[in-house]
């Protein structure tokens, strides 16, 4: 194994080991538990970064380790029972590690100040280890096999983290169903790792695309190809919150603040797009066309929700769902850097939009607490406003942030967005998909116009409570530190020097398109085609892009800034409108009625069976047996009473003779049985 | 007389002895402890029964684990160290009459029927059986295996649950 | 004489005449236990020795094991059980423990 490789598995076990020593020690560290946790975290990025580079400045394609860890030969039906596991950095894993340790060490930062007095603070920062460890397990690993152990991982500290208040029950609630619904997709990702295990008989990426490009396919069909690839999609559609599975992510806003930062900005969600990424050169058209439609609709529904949504963080919350339908839809049309590259930038702006809410509500929480008011929702949009001057650098920040997620130019999200954008436009050049980037484009306007809303109407014009807003401070250091970090990394300059196009950067330098292995019959546009369009596509997907982001924030400012156009005007001529975005196109509602009604009804069914079926039958054996016992009582009182009567002084004798047997004592009991038995083998054997 | 078979007196030597030392010592601390040189005994004959796992198997649950736990039920449980033999004891004259038919008649049947015996028994190279049993787990007997496990689960929580102080009283 | 089969299965009827002496006549409960753990390495004995004399067969390894776990299994609920008895009646012998007679 090369010295690197070393330094990954480092990586990836020092927050376990964060883990497990809060785990057992965090009681005696108590208020120390946190600094502790935040000390690994910054020696696990300072790792991530030496990673980085040394990957950045060599010349290997990937660093790959694989060892047999079991060899059963061929035991069953001449399948070979090989399981090789190992790990792997390869640029993508590179990047990936430098964004979970850097997301990771500043939520740990961050939650310093933020998560202060809790109950279960050490507690809080052992998840935050084992939650990062899973990921980072994610990101490393070679294999599908423990690629699944992790993604299970992931699932379980995220029910850890979202129900770190479980007292609530709206938060233990939202843990529950973050870990089941994503239990439905991570089925069909199960499933379609056994087809690729049946028939290439390895779990390895390297094994799997190796023989799929040697002209192995699963079954003899190119169809089961693309079942296997959709069933791992369906892993992704769990994770990374696509429709229709995106419920659990809204709600699992129940966490602390900084937990939705980990969670739905760089971490968990990002895993889906991860996988779908990793599984990229096995995907065939239909797949991709299949994943792209996916994000679209992801991205269009999430983004129609969040623009009536009140509270910051649901709006927050949809936003990221309709950028990971940006994603997916991006590696779907084929845009694989695209992609991968609107992953890494908007983990970076999405986390430092989550955490300078966190501090909004801080200071919310805080003021309220001041005035003794309970009731005001310290989350509601609503009842911000004004805190520009009081919050100023949370307020500059989220501005950028709020810049780099609506696509202006100059900032990251821009040159990412900007990109998925023109291989959407390339990708319906050859085959007249042509809702793709209408969706993709519509989309991009609905994003900077909920964005500035959100930032509007919570940071400028006038707060309208007075005493409240004296007592809103800006947040300590420790939590504003994190935020200009992340402001920074929201720049152009960090992925392309040329702030219009990334595609001369290093980025896309360094993150070239996988090989594709699918046969050619099926596989999608040839890469360099493809990027060869994009390249033409990419002034007109410019202008379109930044004109229409524009007009959003134009609509945005003439609305709630300028009060032009009356929202509330809108609000009532559209009620039918508004009601079904604001429920959010009913998903919870269908679901109830639909699945969770289903299985309480089935279970209905089965109480209804027991309790009258089973019961009936019971009963009625019991009536048959009652009307006989009263026939033959009759016949018994009258016929038989002389014999009886005889029988009971018989049996009175012998009662007292065997009476002496009966002692209770169970060992005299086991003596006759045994006696019994020796008879029974004399007659049978003897 | 080889040095297998004169392997195969001491142990059965060690077994029969030490067992009769469990039944019938007053002491039941002794009886524990001599219970102790009876799985030792037993795992020895494994070892001639060329089941090497099976004897490691043995040391490590039955003297790890089984004696260790009936240890302690004996200390927690006993307030005299000692029991008189005779109120220790009950049915002593019909068991002694039924054991001895019994004992009589299992040798009896040991030592008169013809058993199955391979016919390649000379070439059975000894090697170590433990591969073979781990691909068996896997493989053949996966269920068992399983079903083990689940029952293990079981035993653990019941025995938790049943030793657990009532908190409520 | 060399060792046959025989020989073990001696040794196996012994202790499991032992085993179900003890399970017989002793009143201290952990002492009927460690009877049953008797009678159980007995039948184990029994299917080694079957095993080995067949012509090396691993099913009989598989059936002792299987023994062995459900012996741990077992003393660790019967223990468990002895030691509620003993909480509630404050004693452990079992000729004693027969309300179910009444």
């Amino acid at each position: 194994m090369i010295p690197q490789l070393t330094i990954a598995l480092a990586i990836l076990f020092i927050p376990l080991v964060s883990f497990v020593i809060l785990i057992f020690f965090g009681k005696r560290f108590a208020e120390k538990s946190g600094l502790i946790g935040t000390a690994f975290l910054g020696a696990d990025l300072l790792l991530s970064v030496y990673l980085f580079f040394s990957k950045m400045f060599s010349e290997d394609k990937v660093w790959d380790f694989t060892f047999t860890w079991i060899d059963l030969h061929t035991v069953i039906n001449s399948i070979p029972l090989k399981l090789d596991i190992g790990i792997m950095v390869d640029n993508l894993t590179a990047v990936m590690l430098v964004v979970v340790t850097l997301i990771s060490f500043l939520v740990h930062l961050f939650s310093l100040e933020y998560m202060k007095g809790d109950v279960r603070y050490s507690r809080y920062y052992a998840n935050l280890g084992i939650f990062t460890f899973s990921m980072l397990g994610i990101v490393v690993t070679n294999n599908y096999l423990l690629m699944y152990v992790f993604w299970e991982l992931v699932g379980l500290s995220s029910y850890l983290l979202i129900g770190h208040w479980y007292e609530k029950k709206s938060a233990a609630d939202a843990g529950k169903k973050a870990f089941i619904v994503n239990r439905v997709g991570d089925l069909g990702f199960f499933i379609g790792i056994m087809i690729v295990w049946v028939q290439f008989s390895t779990l390895t990426f390297s094994g799997i695309f190796s023989a799929i490009g040697g002209g192995n396919i699963p079954f003899g069909s190119t169809n089961w190809l693309t079942a296997a690839g959709l069933l791992i999609f369906c892993g992704a559609i769990g994770k990374s919150a696509q429709f229709p599975l995106h419920v659990w992510l809204p709600d699992a806003m129940e966490g602390p603040t900084p937990v939705s930062a980990l969670i739905h900005a760089a971490t968990m969600v990002a895993a889906g797009v991860y996988l779908v990424a990793r599984t990229f050169p096995m995907l065939t058209a239909d797949a991709l066309l299949v994943i792209a439609y996916f994000g679209a609709v992801t991205a269009f529904i999430a983004a129609t929700i969040a623009i009536v949504q009140n509270d910051i963080k649901k709006i927050l919350a949809y936003s990221t769902v309709s950028q990971l339908g940006y994603m997916v839809m991006g590696l779907g049309v084929g845009a694989y850097t695209a992609g991968v590259m609107h992953l890494v930038t908007h983990a970076a702006f999405k986390a430092g939009l989550f955490l300078a809410s966190g501090s909004v509500i801080h200071a919310m929480h805080h003021a309220l607490h001041h005035q003794g008011d309970h009731h005001t929702d310290a989350q509601d949009i609503r009842f911000m406003g004004g805190l520009k001057s009081k919050m100023p650098i949370t307020f500059w920040t989220i501005l950028i942030f709020t810049l780099a997620i609506s696509g202006v130019p100059f900032t990251s999200g821009f040159l990412s967005k900007d990109e998925i954008l023109a291989g959407t436009l390339a990708f319906s050049h050859f085959n007249g998909h042509t809702i793709i980037p209408i969706i993709g484009f519509f989309v991009a306007g609905l994003t900077a116009f909920y964005m500035f809303r959100m930032l509007i109407v919570a940071f400028m014009g006038e707060h309208q409570n007075k005493e409240r807003i004296a007592h809103i401070h800006e947040s300590p250091r420790v939590m504003t530190v994190p935020l200009m970090v992340l402001a920074a990394l929201s720049f152009f300059f960090f992925f392309s020097l040329n702030p219009l196009s990334a595609s001369h950067g290093w980025f896309f330098e360094k993150m070239t398109y996988p090989t594709v292995a699918v046969p050619a019959t099926v596989a999608a546009t040839p890469t360099e085609e493809f990027v060869e369009e994009i390249h033409h596509q990419h002034n007109l997907a410019m202008i379109l892009s930044v004109g229409i982001a524009g007009l959003g924030i134009l609509l945005a400012f003439t609305t709630y800034f300028w009060k032009k156009i009356s929202a509330d005007a809108f609000e009532k001529a559209l009620k039918p409108v508004h009601t079904f975005l604001y429920r959010k196109w009913y998903f919870d509602e269908l679901y109830d009625a639909t699945f969770v009604a289903a299985t309480m009804g089935i279970a209905k069914i089965l109480a209804w069976f027991d309790g009258a079926i089973v019961d009936g039958i019971v009963n009625g054996a019991g009536h048959v047996t009652k009307f006989i016992a009263v026939v033959s009582g009759k016949f018994d009182s009258i016929v038989v009473d002389g014999l009886v009567n005889f029988t009971a002084f018989t049996a009175g004798i012998s009662g007292r003779l065997l009476r002496t047997v009966q002692t209770g004592k169970i060992q005299t009991y086991i003596i006759f049985a045994i006696a019994g038995m020796m008879a029974l083998m004399m007659f049978y054997i003897g | 007389m080889n040095l297998y078979d004169i392997i195969f007196y001491f142990f059965a030597v060690v077994t029969v002895g030490s067992a009769m030392v469990v039944v019938f010592s007053k002491k039941i601390v002794y009886s524990a402890f001599a219970l102790l040189f009876t799985f030792f005994g037993v795992a020895g004959i494994y070892v001639l029964l060329n089941a090497d796992f099976l004897a490691i198997t043995q040391l490590l649950v039955y003297v790890g684990g089984i004696l260790v736990l009936i240890l302690f039920g004996v200390m927690l449980t006993t307030n005299t160290v000692t029991i008189d033999i005779k109120s220790g004891t009950m049915n002593l004259i019909p068991a002694t009459i039924v054991i001895a038919l019994l004992a009589g008649m299992l040798g009896g049947i040991f030592w008169t029927s013809d058993w199955f015996m391979s016919k390649q028994f000379g070439d059975i190279v000894h090697t170590t059986t433990t591969t073979e049993i781990g691909n068996a787990l896997i493989t053949t007997h996966v269920l068992p295996f399983e079903i083990a496990s689940v029952v293990l689960l079981v035993a653990v929580v019941g025995a938790a649950m049943m030793a657990r102080r009532e908190r409520n009283n | 004489m060399t060792i046959t089969l025989t020989h073990f299965l001696m040794i196996s009827a012994v202790l499991f005449s032992l085993g179900l002496f003890a399970v017989i006549t002793r009143r201290n409960a952990i002492m009927v236990l460690m009877g049953i753990e008797l009678i159980l390495n007995s039948a184990n004995i029994n299917f080694l020795a079957f095993s080995r004399y067949s012509g090396m067969n691993i099913e009989g390894q598989m059936a002792a094991i299987f023994v062995i776990i459900l012996a741990a299994a077992e003393a660790a609920i019967a223990l468990a059980i002895v030691l509620n008895i003993y909480k509630r009646f404050n004693t452990v012998n079992v000729d004693e423990i027969s309300i179910l007679k009444d």
